[in-house]
């Protein structure tokens, strides 16, 4: 059976898709993030996309499925890598992918959750003056 | 303009593991008539929701897949039929957001706004067909 590896980085979880997906394979992948952010506690789940070439709606609903998810499980979820074509047809499919945030590259999907979970520490506890730094 | 088909083939659609091997299908023929990767893209997105409900609502079915010509341009015809349940009200499925399944609604409105030429004809109880057709430059 093929599986989509779910790698952990720190407080995060590192998910790339190198393949076009069938779909029991995008099921599974979406119950394995959601278990895998309850094992592990992560706060954030960066999937890299820049090797689909194809995101129909059936996909669609699965990416959203797995930040909506997630974020029950406190968790954020960045999409990064979407190919320029493929952000022209979801555009014009009128999938809204709702649920999960996106970025350039994993680069920059990574300071998002960095800066979205520092966010959080910034608003729970207010009277700590530190300057919080995202490196 | 009339529509001249170049090139057929024809491929049965039954199971879920098929969807991949008809999308990467498609794609060959589109590579092989220098469609664009965007229209590339729009075609194999648009054949792939179409495949999807055959497979949903009717249990698979059969894909024509032509090379088409109009003049000077060259395109892509598909064409899904399916001997299942059909569509009662053609125009409620064509409508954004509507669906019997548990899906978003997006597959056939979607679709039509990722082709160039959209032709759907149901008949309860006999089956559904659907034709779409991409230019190469549409």
């Amino acid at each position: 059976m093929d599986r989509i590896p779910i790698l952990r980085m720190g407080q995060f979880l590192l998910v790339t898709i190198q393949v076009d997906l069938y779909d029991r394979l995008a099921l599974d992948l979406e119950a394995d993030i959601v278990k895998m952010v309850n094992k592990t506690g992560a706060r954030g789940v960066l999937i890299d996309i820049s090797a689909v070439s194809i995101v129909d709606s059936f996909m669609g609903r699965i990416i959203g499925n797995i930040g909506v998810m997630s974020k029950l499980l406190d968790a954020e979820t960045v999409v990064v890598g979407m190919q320029p074509a493929v952000a022209i047809t979801l555009v014009e499919l009128g999938l809204p992918l709702k649920g999960v945030y996106t970025a350039l590259n994993v680069d920059k999907g990574m300071d998002l959750l960095r800066s979205i979970i520092q966010d959080d520490v910034d608003t729970a506890d207010t009277d700590d003056d530190d300057d919080n730094i995202a490196e | 303009m009339t529509i001249i088909s170049l090139n057929k083939d024809n491929m049965p659609v039954q199971r879920e593991q098929d969807v991949v091997l008809f999308r990467n299908r498609v794609k060959e023929y589109a590579v092989k008539i220098k469609m664009g990767l965007v229209n590339q893209t729009k075609l194999i997105t648009a054949a792939s929701e179409l495949v999807r409900n055959m497979l949903r609502y009717a249990n698979g079915g059969e894909v024509l897949i032509e090379v088409v010509s109009r003049g000077r341009d060259n395109g892509i015809r598909l064409t899904f039929s399916d001997k299942g349940p059909g569509i009662a009200d053609i125009s409620l499925a064509m409508k954004d957001g509507f669906s019997t399944g548990k899906s978003l609604g997006l597959g056939l409105p979607g679709t039509k706004r990722l082709v160039n030429e959209f032709d759907i004809k149901s008949e309860p109880g006999k089956g559904t067909r659907v034709m779409i057709i991409k230019w190469a430059n549409g």
